[in-house]
């Protein structure tokens, strides 16, 4: 059972198609990230389900009843912004109480259901501080608490930990699914990071230009990408084009590079995600794919190394874990071996 | 080195003395008018004689208190209608797109430019013409629409620099439109609102102009009054009324500024 479902919504704006007949059902209890680059209609959607962008067409189910045309306020969501909007002149408490007392809920009750929401997000003890009181982090929980406290049918976050720096936000990240998980709240959010995207969520729609490209569980999409622009978007990705073959293309100046995917008549696109890439000696004997090349470039990372290799296919970029401490150096002659099973096809 | 030095506290000094100048050019006149008000000698002959003669003098000057009283309920009444226009229109500007908003906006700011003269003659023709005719009803009305364009641009930048993001917020919260600008809007906008209202207060406080050509005979407000007075005779009681005038002028506009940097705070 989907809790939200969008249907054929499309949203113009002048001459720009900001999305165009988008449809798409988040499953009920689902953590559903909305990613793609800036520009690319991902906000437009939220905004769409927040009731803050009326729809040109389609409609927008939320628990079966077509919302579209709805005003926000009737439409029963929590909404966590991007840069928190927490009212200024309300104190911690009187922010998070905010949507119960506007429906006239008693004085009692909303007590104990801004407490019990404020120990949910750990910032019990705070209550009378003022946001600006707050350090980022604790504004984040207290604008996550106010838009869980009404206990909404779907939550949705803007970017929810795009103002937070690095280590705060793994921290974050860790606290919204708990937080998640503990409600059970069918949660969508937007973001154009695409690690966010594969850690928090357990849907992810690619979306791009207005146009959905492609959905699926975090596992799928990087496996198996649709388009080049997923395969590039989320994750990183070598591309190989050439005529198909039996089961592959050739590529020109280097050969039959094969696929267990089925392939279209004609032309194709190979993708290959550069940690699925082994780099070996040129001598060494290898089952599957193989290209041989030279180093051309090292990038250091820490945990791990990104080459790219000079081939006759252009250049190529491998991923390897820096788990021995031996580095190859540029200018070495190497070979690049992977399994047909790693070879995907996207449309270009 | 030295030389260097030399050269910049040389300039600091020059800096500083240039500013002394400016001031005392800009406050020399209204001290030495609060001063007079406070001297016995009714030409302003030295030596100063302290007497609050001339203050006394003012609590039993009909006329003056007439038009004292005339002038801080037409600068009241223009601060109600104004503010609260003027923060209706600011809200529109911020929030809504309707067609004709730009060009509305930028017929904002010439009745800023205006000469006073010219909007108090336009004023005069155009109330003789339509039957409103002169009184301080007509002065109301002349005082509300030169402060209009004041109030929408402090509160529109007050409203500009909150965003439409705490609205939606709301609304995102089941807030109806009402609740939103009442329990959120409004307490966030309040330092704009309350600096426009002591700008609109000012503006009809201090005016002169429009006040004179709208007011008929009989009827004064402080400026006017005084205005006349000097024609009959330079009294030091103007001095008095004059000084009451400025210290209540510079406390609402000193008030003004506190606030309106406070609105530039989220």
């Amino acid at each position: 059972m989907s809790a939200v479902d969008v249907r054929n919504v499309t949203k113009r704006y002048g001459a720009t198609t900001a999305l165009d007949r988008v449809s798409l059902a988040f499953p009920n209890g689902s953590f559903f990230a909305l990613l793609g680059p800036s520009g690319s209609g991902k906000t437009t959607l939220l905004r769409a389900l927040a009731g803050f962008v009326e729809p040109d067409e389609g409609m927008i189910l939320i628990d079966d009843q077509d919302v579209a045309h709805i005003p926000s306020f009737r439409r029963n969501i929590g909404m966590v912004f991007q840069n928190y909007a927490l009212f200024p002149h309300m104190s911690v408490f009187d922010n998070v109480a905010f949507g119960l007392t506007v429906r006239r809920i008693p004085r009692i009750q909303v007590r104990q259901r801004v407490g019990k929401i404020l120990e949910l997000v750990r910032l019990d003890g705070l209550d009378h501080r003022k946001p600006r009181q707050l350090s980022g982090g604790q504004q984040q929980r207290v604008a996550l608490a106010r838009a869980l406290v009404t206990e909404p049918r779907v939550l949705l976050l803007d970017e929810p930990l795009g103002a937070l720096d690095k280590k705060l936000r793994q921290d974050m990240q860790g606290e919204l699914k708990r937080i998640q998980r503990t409600v059970g709240i069918t949660t969508i959010f937007v973001t154009h990071d695409q690690e966010e995207a594969l850690t928090l969520s357990d849907h992810i729609a690619i979306i791009d230009e207005g146009r959905l490209i492609q959905v699926g569980e975090p596992g799928e999409v990087y496996d198996r990408p649709y388009t080049r622009f997923a395969a590039n978007f989320l994750g990183d990705a070598n591309f190989l084009s050439g005529p198909v073959q039996d089961s592959g293309i050739m590529v020109d100046r280097v050969g039959h590079v094969a696929t267990t995917s089925p392939l279209p008549a004609g032309e194709a696109t190979l993708a290959v995600r550069p940690e699925r890439i082994r780099l070996v000696a040129p001598d060494t004997p290898a089952q599957g794919n193989r290209i041989e090349g030279h180093v051309a470039e090292r990038v250091f990372s820490g945990a791990s190394l990104t080459y790219t290799v000079q081939t006759d296919a252009g250049p190529l970029r491998v991923l390897r874990q820096n788990a021995d401490g031996d580095v190859i150096d540029t200018g070495e002659r190497v070979a690049l071996v992977w399994s047909a099973d790693h070879s995907v096809v996207v449309e270009d | 080195m030295n030389q260097a030095r030399w050269v910049v506290l040389m300039s600091e000094g020059a800096g500083r003395l240039w500013l002394f100048l400016v001031l005392l050019f800009l406050y020399l006149p209204i001290l030495v008018l609060a001063v007079m008000g406070l001297n016995d000698s009714v030409h302003y002959t030295l030596p100063f004689a302290f007497t609050t003669r001339w203050y006394e003098d003012l609590a039993g000057n009909e006329r003056l208190l007439q038009a004292s009283f005339n002038s801080v309920a037409v600068a009241l009444a223009n601060t109600l209608i104004a503010t609260t226009l003027g923060t209706m229109a600011a809200l529109a500007f911020a929030r809504y797109r309707f067609r004709g908003r730009t060009a509305l906006q930028l017929l904002l700011f010439p009745p800023i430019t205006i000469p006073w003269l010219i909007i108090g003659t336009s004023m005069l023709v155009l109330f003789f013409w339509t039957g409103i005719g002169r009184g301080l009803h007509a002065m109301l009305l002349g005082h509300v629409a030169l402060s209009l364009p004041y109030v929408i641009i402090v509160v529109g930048a007050r409203l500009a620099s909150i965003g439409p993001d705490l609205e939606e917020a709301a609304a995102s919260l089941g807030a109806t439109p009402f609740q939103s600008l009442v329990r959120v809007q409004l307490p966030v906008m309040a330092p704009g609102i309350v600096a426009a209202a002591l700008f609109a207060f000012a503006v009809s406080f201090d005016q002169f102009v429009i006040s004179y050509f709208l007011a008929p005979p009989g009827v004064s407000v402080l400026p006017v009054e005084i205005f006349s007075a000097i024609r009959k005779g330079f009294t030091p009681e103007v001095n008095a009324i004059s000084t009451i005038m400025i210290v209540v002028s510079m406390t609402v506009l000193l008030l003004f500024a506190r606030l309106s940097k406070f609105g530039g705070e989220r």
